[in-house]
C-alpha cells in the first residue's frame, strides 16, 4: 500500500515537474521585474555554445567505448574475471550488465533487457539486473559531457569515485537483492 | 587518468578484436561512434538552450540563491570550496532534485550550468576542482527514487509485480551515493590526486 502510494506521487511529480518548472521560474523572474524575453534568450544562448563544446569529449569516450564493445573484449573479461565473481556471489549472465554499466546507458538497458526477456520479468536475474541498472550512472557519459562543457580535461580523481560509486552499487545489488527476492 | 583508461580501451580493442578476427567492426565501431558523439551533442543542444534559458530567468530573479540559502547545512560541508550562497550551490541541488524525480532532459543542462558556475571560481580552468569532483560523485551514484524506463522494460518481458525493485534499488543507489562521498573526501587528499601535480611548467 505505502510502495504504491509513493510511486503515485513520485510519478504524478515527475510528470508536473517540468511544465510547472518551466512556467514557475518566468512568473517568478517577473514578480522580480526581470526582463524576461531578453535573459532567457541570454542563457539559450549558451546552449549552443555548450552543445558544440562536449562534441570533442564525447567523441573521444565514445568512440574508446564503442571499439572496446565491438571487439569482443568484454566477453573476455567476462571469462577472466568470472574466478571473482562466484566469490562475490554474482550470477556470469549478470557480468556484461555490470560492465556495460558505467559506459553506455542504452547499451545497460539493452542488457537488462535481454536477461528479463530470457528469464521472464518477475524471475530473480530480471530483478537483480534491475536493480544494478537502476542503482548507477552512465559514469563515463557524465564525466565527458559535465567535464567537457567547461572544458576540464585533468579530471583528478572524479573517475576513480565514480568507479567505486558504481562498483559499491554492484555489490549492494547482489547483496539486497539476495535477501529481498531468494 | 582518463587519458590512460582511454588508451586502455582502444589498445585493447585493437588487440583482442585482431585476435578475434573482429577487426573490420572495430574499425566501423570507431566511425560509428564518432557519428553518435555528434548525433548526442547535437540533439542535447535544444534541451540546453531551454534550460540554460531558464536558468539564466531562475538566477536573474535571485531564484538559486534562494535555493542556494536554504540548503547551506548540508552543502557547506559536502562542497567547502563553494561560498555558501553561491548560485553554483543551488544549481547544484536543482540538479540532484532533477535527477531523483526522473527528470534526465532537465537534469544534464542543469548539471552543466552548475559546472559552469563552480567553474567561475576555478584557479586553474583544465584542471578538476573538489567540488566538481564531489558534484560528479554525486551525480554519477544516479540517485533516483522510481526508476521508471526500467520498470517499463521488465513489464516488456512480462513482469506482474515489477515495483518490487524500487526499494532494494532505493538501498543500492543509497549505497553508492554514501560510498561515492566518501571516496571522493578520502581521495582529494591523496597526494596523486592533488591540483599541483596538474599543472604545467612554469605554473607551478
Amino acid at each position: 500500500m505505502f510502495v504504491d502510494s509513493f510511486i503515485k506521487t513520485i510519478t504524478l511529480v515527475s510528470v508536473w515537474i517540468l511544465p510547472l518548472l518551466i512556467v514557475s521560474i518566468p512568473l517568478w523572474a517577473l514578480f522580480k521585474r526581470v526582463s524576461l524575453y531578453d535573459t532567457f534568450i541570454k542563457g539559450a544562448r549558451e546552449g549552443v555554445g555548450v552543445g558544440l563544446k562536449i562534441i570533442p569529449y564525447l567523441v573521444a569516450i565514445l568512440v574508446a567505448i564503442g571499439m572496446f564493445r565491438a571487439s569482443g573484449a568484454m566477453e573476455l573479461l567476462a571469462e577472466f574475471t568470472s574466478p571473482v565473481l562466484d566469490l562475490i556471489g554474482m550470477p556470469a549472465d549478470i557480468l556484461p550488465l555490470a560492465i556495460v554499466r558505467p559506459m553506455s546507458g542504452s547499451g545497460a538497458l539493452g542488457i537488462m533487457s535481454e536477461i528479463a526477456n530470457q528469464y521472464g520479468g518477475d524471475s530473480y536475474m530480471a530483478r537483480l539486473a534491475a536493480v544494478m541498472t537502476g542503482s548507477s550512472e552512465t559514469t563515463l557519459y557524465v564525466i565527458a559531457v559535465y567535464f567537457g562543457a567547461v572544458g576540464v580535461t585533468k579530471v583528478r580523481h572524479a573517475l576513480l569515485a565514480g568507479l567505486i560509486a558504481d562498483f559499491a552499487a554492484i555489490l549492494a545489488s547482489l547483496f539486497i537483492c539476495r535477501i529481498v527476492f531468494l | 587518468m582518463l587519458g590512460y583508461i582511454w588508451l586502455f580501451f582502444i589498445v585493447t580493442a585493437v588487440i583482442v578484436g585482431g585476435l578475434n578476427g573482429r577487426i573490420d567492426k572495430v574499425g566501423q565501431a570507431a566511425i560509428d561512434y564518432a557519428g553518435l558523439a555528434v548525433e548526442i551533442s547535437v540533439s542535447l543542444i535544444g534541451i540546453m538552450c531551454l534550460w540554460l534559458g531558464l536558468m539564466k530567468l531562475a538566477e536573474e530573479s535571485g531564484l538559486i540563491v534562494l535555493i542556494s540559502k536554504a540548503i547551506k547545512p548540508i552543502t557547506k560541508r559536502l562542497f567547502p570550496g563553494i561560498p555558501p550562497e553561491h548560485p553554483a550551490i543551488g544549481s547544484v541541488a536543482m540538479n540532484v532534485s532533477a535527477n531523483a524525480l526522473g527528470v534526465t532532459n532537465a537534469a544534464t543542462p542543469i548539471g552543466i550550468k552548475a559546472m559552469q558556475e563552480m567553474q567561475t571560481l576555478n584557479k586553474h580552468k583544465n584542471i578538476a576542482t573538489n567540488a566538481m569532483c564531489t558534484f560528479l560523485a554525486i551525480n554519477t551514484a544516479g540517485v533516483q527514487l522510481v526508476p521508471a524506463s526500467i520498470i517499463g522494460v521488465l513489464i516488456g518481458a512480462g513482469a506482474q509485480n515489477p515495483t518490487v525493485i524500487i526499494g532494494p534499488t532505493l538501498f543500492a543507489t543509497g549505497t553508492a551515493l554514501v560510498t561515492a562521498i566518501i571516496a571522493v573526501k578520502i581521495l582529494e587528499k591523496i597526494p596523486v590526486f592533488k591540483t599541483e601535480n596538474y599543472l604545467e611548467e612554469g605554473e607551478k
